[in-house]
C-alpha cells in the first residue's frame, strides 16, 4: 500500500497512462466515459466523461403539451420510470390544483414501490457482474420478470410505462393485480434470504467491498448526492419521510441508514430497501380504499395557471425533482428535471482518487448509475 | 488469531453455502421460454403499434378523420387525412400514416380517440431491414385485410377495452 | 528402447491433442451448458441436438475469422504466445497415467516434469499481453505474473508434502500406493498429516488461481480489463487461449486426481481402470466450473494476501507436520 500513500501525498513516481473505461466498456452499462489517468493499477484522476445520449428531455419539454410530455418521463430513468412520472404528474397537479382520488394514490404508491424493487433488482444484478459474478444477474432478472409482468398487465408496457396521468391513473387495478403482487411479496421474502446467504455473506464479495470507496457524509452534502448513497454514508435522508408526498404519510416503514459510507453499506441499503417497499406495498394494498382513479373535472387540454412549481420525489437512486415553469399556455415555459444520477456520478472523480482499478469499478457500481439519467 | 481462524472458518463456510444454493438452482426447471419455439400470449393491455378498428356493423374503419389522435402524438407519427362523402353523416377516413419509426408505443392517441377507432395490435414481431416497412398506411392494411367474420368482432373489442 | 517406442510415442502425441481438442471443445460446451444450468437457463439448444454441435460452429466461425495484429505491437511474440501456451498441457499430459498402462511416457521424474513445465503457462500469457501493445493487456500480463508466482509457491509446498508422503515422483507409483478402497486415497491418508484434506483444498484453490479460473481470472476481468491479455487476439488466436485454459484445467484436475484422489483406482479396490480416472477428473471438472458460476471476482490484493498471508503458512506447516509425523512414526 506504499504506492497509496504516495499517491494521497501528491507525489506520483514514475509515468502515467490514460485509459478509457467507456464509452464502450463492460463495466459502464452504457454510454459512459471515465478518462482515468492511472499510475499502474492506481487512480490518479477520473474524470466522467458525459453527454453520450443527451436527448434534451428538458427543451422537449417546451416544446409539446403538457400531456404530452408524460411519455418522455418515462425515458430518463428506464428503470424507474414510475417515479418519474410521478414526479412530472405531482409537480403539473400541484400547479393545476388537481387532487388524484386516494385510490390513484394508493395504486401509485403500489406501482413506484414495485419499480423500485425492479429497479434494484437490476441494480443488484449489474453490480455483482461489475464483481465477476455471473449467476446473481440471472436470479435477479428472473425475480424482476415477475415484477414485469405485473406491471405489464397493469400498463401494457414494461418499461415505459406512461400510466400515471394528470389526476389520477389511466386504468384500474384488477383482482389479477392485487393477486399477483401478493404473490410476488411472499415470493420475494424468502428471495432475499437466498440471495444474503449466496452474495452478501459471501467472504470474497466482502472483501471487495468492506471498506472500499468511503464517501463521507460532508461529500455527499457537497455533491448533493441522495438516495442510498447518501444513506450509506449515515444520513437518513428520504423524500418519501423528510417531505412525504402522496400517501407515504399513512405508511408505516423504515428508513434504512448505515454510517460506514463504503460500498457494502451502499449495497446494504439498498437490500434493506427492497424489504421495506415490500412493506410498503402489503400495507398499501391492504388499505387500499374503493373509488376512482381519475379525478373527475380535468379539463382535455390543460392549461395550469402561470407560476412556478415544484415537485420530489424519492426515485430509486436518490432524489428526484422536476420544477415546472408555466404561464398558462398549452405547453410549459420550463421543465427543469434535478436527477439523482448526475449528482450521484460527480462525486466519482473526487472519491475515486487513489483507489485500485477494480475497486474504483466496485465504487462506480455501487453508485447505480443509469446514464440516460445522468445525460437526460 | 482467534479473529483470524474465526473468519476463515465463517469464510469458507459461507463459500460452501454459497456452492449449495446454485447446485439447488442446478436441480430446479428453467425459467427460460424458448422464444421462436414458444410464446408468451401478450397480456390485453399490451401496447403494440396501433391498427385501425373495424366496425362490426357497416365492415368499414370506425375512424371518421376528426384528427384527435394525431394533435395528441407526441412525436408526430400520425397523419390522418379524410373526405365527407355524399349522403354520409361523417367524413371517412382515407389514409391513415402510421410512421412508426417515431412512434414511442405510449398510448395517447388510443387514449385521444374517443371512439375507439385505434387499438393496439398484439403484433411483437416487428422487425425488417428496411425503413420504409415502418412507415406504414393502416388505412390501407385494414382494407387489404379479409374482414373478419362479424361475430368474432364484439370479443375483440372487449378484449381491447 | 525398443523400435515400436517412437512409433507408440507419435500415437500418444496423436491421441493426447485429440484429447485435448475433443476436451476443449466439449468442456466449452459443457460449461455453457452447466452455467446455464446453474442460472437456470437451457444454454445453447439451436446448433445440433441440446446445442452439440455449438463447439463445431464457433470453431469454423474463429477460423474464419481475420488474425490481425494490431499496429505496434510486437509480431513475433504476439503469434508465438499462442504456440507457447499450448506447450505445457501437451507435455504435461504426456506423464500422466490415464490408467496402470495407459501413459505416453511412464518417467521417474513425472512430477517434477509438470511443474518445470507449467511454468510455461505465466510466460505465454504473459508474453501475450505485453506484446500486444494494449494498456489493458499490459496491466493484465502484470497481474498473471504476480499472480502465478504467487500461487506457485504454496501449490509447491504442498506437492513436496506429498512427496515426503509417497517417497516418488513416479505418478504411476503414486497411484499405485493408493490401491484398494478409497480410504487408502492420498486424501484420507491421515496418518502421515492429519491435515491432508485442507492440503487438497489448498491445492485445488492454487490450482484455480494457476489457471486464471474464476474466482481468480484477474487475467481476463472482463468488467475491468475488457478481456485482459487477450484483448487483442482475434479468430483462432483467442480460441488458441481458449482451449489452452481449457487443457490447463484438465491438466490440473488430473493432476489433482492423481495425487489425491487414487488416480485410477476404483474406490472399492476392485475393477480399477481409466473408466474411474475419468470419472473422478471430470467430477473435479464440474467442481472447476461449479465454483466459476457461484462467486464473484477477487480483487486483486485480497488474491495475494490469500497466497502469502494464508495459503504459504498452512502449507509451509503441514509441510513441517508431515515431516514431523513421519519422523515419529519411523
Ligand atoms: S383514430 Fe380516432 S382520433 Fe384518430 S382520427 Fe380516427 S376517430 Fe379521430
Ligand atoms: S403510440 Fe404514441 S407515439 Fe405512437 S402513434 Fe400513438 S401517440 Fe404517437
Amino acid at each position: 500500500m506504499s504506492a497509496l500513500s504516495a499517491l494521497s501525498s501528491g507525489e506520483t513516481k514514475g509515468e502515467t497512462f490514460v485509459i478509457n473505461v467507456g464509452p464502450q466498456h463492460p463495466a459502464t452499462h452504457g454510454v459512459l466515459r471515465l478518462k482515468m489517468t492511472m499510475d499502474g493499477e492506481y487512480i490518479t484522476r477520473a474524470e466522467p466523461v458525459c453527454g453520450y445520449i443527451h436527448r434534451m428531455h428538458e427543451k422537449m419539454g417546451e416544446n409539446r403539451t403538457w400531456a404530452q410530455f408524460l411519455p418522455n418521463t418515462g425515458r430518463i430513468d428506464y428503470l424507474a420510470a414510475m417515479a418519474y412520472s410521478h414526479a412530472y404528474v405531482g409537480a403539473v397537479e400541484r400547479a393545476a390544483g388537481i387532487a388524484a382520488p386516494p385510490r390513484a394514490e394508493y395504486i401509485r404508491v403500489i406501482t413506484s414501490e414495485l419499480n423500485r424493487i425492479s429497479s434494484h433488482l437490476v441494480w443488484f444484478g449489474a453490480f455483482l457482474l461489475d464483481l465477476g459474478g455471473f449467476t446473481p444477474l440471472l436470479y435477479a432478472f428472473d425475480d424482476r420478470e415477475k415484477i414485469l409482468d405485473i406491471l405489464e398487465a397493469l400498463t401494457g408496457s414494461r418499461l415505459t410505462y406512461s400510466y400515471y396521468r394528470f389526476g389520477g391513473v389511466c386504468n384500474d387495478v384488477d383482482d389479477d393485480f392485487i393477486r399477483g403482487t401478493r404473490e410476488f411479496v411472499a415470493f420475494m421474502r424468502p428471495r432475499m434470504k437466498m440471495y444474503h446467504s449466496l452474495v452478501t455473506d459471501n467472504i470474497i464479495l466482502r472483501k471487495r467491498l468492506i471498506g472500499i470507496g468511503v464517501i463521507s457524509a460532508e461529500m455527499c452534502r457537497q455533491y448533493g448526492a441522495t438516495g442510498p448513497v447518501i444513506r450509506g454514508s449515515g444520513v437518513g435522508y428520504d423524500v418519501r419521510k423528510s417531505e412525504p408526498y402522496s400517501v407515504y404519510r399513512d405508511l408505516d416503514f423504515d428508513v434504512p441508514v448505515y454510517p460506514e459510507g463504503d460500498c457494502m453499506a451502499r449495497y446494504l441499503v439498498r437490500m434493506e430497501e427492497m424489504v421495506q417497499s415490500l412493506r410498503i406495498i402489503e400495507q398499501a394494498l391492504d388499505k387500499l380504499p374503493a373509488g376512482p382513479v381519475m379525478a373527475s373535472g380535468v379539463p382535455r387540454t390543460l392549461k395550469p395557471p402561470a407560476g412556478d412549481c415544484c415537485f420530489a420525489v424519492e426515485a430509486a437512486r436518490g432524489r428526484l425533482l422536476v420544477r415546472i415553469v408555466s404561464d398558462n399556455k398549452e405547453m410549459p415555459y420550463r421543465v427543469r428535471l434535478r436527477t439523482p444520477s448526475f449528482c450521484n456520478l460527480s462525486l466519482y472523480e473526487e472519491a475515486s482518487q487513489g483507489m485500485m482499478l477494480p475497486d474504483a469499478l466496485a465504487l462506480l457500481g455501487s453508485l447505480d448509475l443509469v446514464i440516460p439519467d445522468i445525460d437526460r | 488469531m482467534k479473529a483470524l481462524l474465526k473468519e476463515i472458518g465463517s469464510g469458507f463456510h459461507s463459500l460452501v453455502t454459497g456452492m449449495r444454493i446454485t447446485l439447488g438452482q442446478f436441480f430446479k426447471p428453467q425459467v427460460t421460454v424458448h422464444y421462436p419455439h414458444e410464446t408468451l400470449k401478450m397480456p390485453v393491455r399490451f401496447r403494440g403499434h396501433i391498427e385501425l378498428v373495424r366496425d362490426p356493423q357497416t365492415g368499414k374503419a370506425i375512424c371518421f378523420a376528426c384528427k384527435a389522435c394525431e394533435k395528441a402524438c407526441p412525436s408526430d407519427c400520425i397523419i390522418v387525412e379524410g373526405v365527407k362523402r355524399e349522403g354520409e353523416r361523417r367524413k371517412s377516413v382515407t389514409e391513415f400514416k402510421l410512421d412508426f419509426t417515431k412512434c414511442s408505443l405510449c398510448g395517447s392517441c388510443v387514449e385521444a380517440c374517443k371512439s375507439e377507432a385505434i387499438r393496439f395490435s398484439k403484433d411483437y414481431n416487428l422487425a425488417s431491414v428496411s425503413k420504409e416497412e415502418f412507415i406504414m398506411d393502416l388505412f390501407k392494411r385494414l382494407e387489404s385485410e379479409q374482414p373478419k367474420p362479424p361475430q368474432a368482432q364484439p370479443e375483440q373489442s372487449k378484449e381491447a377495452a | 528402447m525398443s523400435i515400436i517406442e517412437p512409433f507408440r510415442l507419435l500415437l500418444f502425441l496423436v491421441g493426447i491433442m485429440a484429447f485435448v481438442g475433443l476436451n476443449a471443445a466439449y468442456l466449452v460446451w459443457v460449461e455453457r451448458k452447466g452455467a446455464a444450468r446453474f442460472q437456470r437457463r437451457p444454454g445453447p439448444t439451436e446448433v445440433g441436438y441440446g446445442g452439440l454441435l455449438q463447439p463445431i460452429a464457433d470453431g469454423i466461425k474463429l477460423l474464419s475469422k481475420q488474425l490481425h495484429v494490431p499496429p505496434g505491437a510486437d509480431g513475433v511474440l504476439f503469434r508465438a504466445a499462442p504456440l507457447l501456451v499450448m506447450i505445457p498441457a501437451m507435455i504435461g499430459l504426456a506423464v500422466v497415467p490415464f490408467s496402470e498402462s495407459l501413459v505416453a511416457r511412464d518417467t521417474n521424474v513425472g512430477l517434477l516434469m509438470i511443474f518445470a513445465f507449467g511454468s510455461i503457462n505465466v510466460m505465454a500469457i504473459m508474453l501475450s499481453g505485453w506484446s500486444s501493445r494494449n494498456k489493458y493487456a499490459i496491466i493484465s500480463a502484470a497481474r498473471i505474473v504476480s499472480q502465478d508466482v504467487a500461487y506457485e509457491i504454496p501449490m509447491l509446498l504442498v506437492v513436496v508434502t506429498m512427496l515426503m508422503a509417497t517417497g516418488t515422483m513416479n505418478l504411476n507409483e503414486i497411484v499405485q500406493q493408493q490401491a484398494g478402497w478409497f480410504w487408502r486415497w492420498n486424501i484420507f491418508r491421515l496418518d502421515v498429516n492429519p491435515l491432508m484434506p485442507l492440503t487438497f483444498i489448498i491445492f485445488f484453490v492454487c490450482m484455480l488461481a494457476e489457471t486464471n479460473r474464476a474466482p481468480f481470472d484477474m487475467a481476463e476481468a472482463e468488467s475491468e480489463l475488457v478481456a485482459g491479455a487477450f484483448t487483442e487476439y482475434a479468430g483462432m488466436g483467442f480460441g488458441v487461449f481458449f482451449i489452452a485454459e481449457y487443457a490447463n484445467i484438465i491438466l490440473g484436475c488430473a493432476f489433482a486426481t492423481i495425487l489425491f484422489l487414487g488416480g485410477w483406482q476404483s474406490p472399492f479396490g476392485v475393477w480399477s481402470g481409466v473408466f474411474w480416472f475419468l470419472l473422478k477428473m471430470y467430477v473435479l471438472v464440474f467442481t472447476v466450473i461449479w465454483v466459476r458460476w457461484t462467486f464473484p471476482r477477487t480483487q486483486f490484493y485480497n488474491l495475494l494476501n490469500l497466497s502469502w498471508k494464508l495459503l504459504i503458512p498452512i502449507s509451509l506447516s503441514t509441510l513441517i507436520l508431515t515431516a514431523v509425523v513421519m519422523k515419529v512414526l519411523k
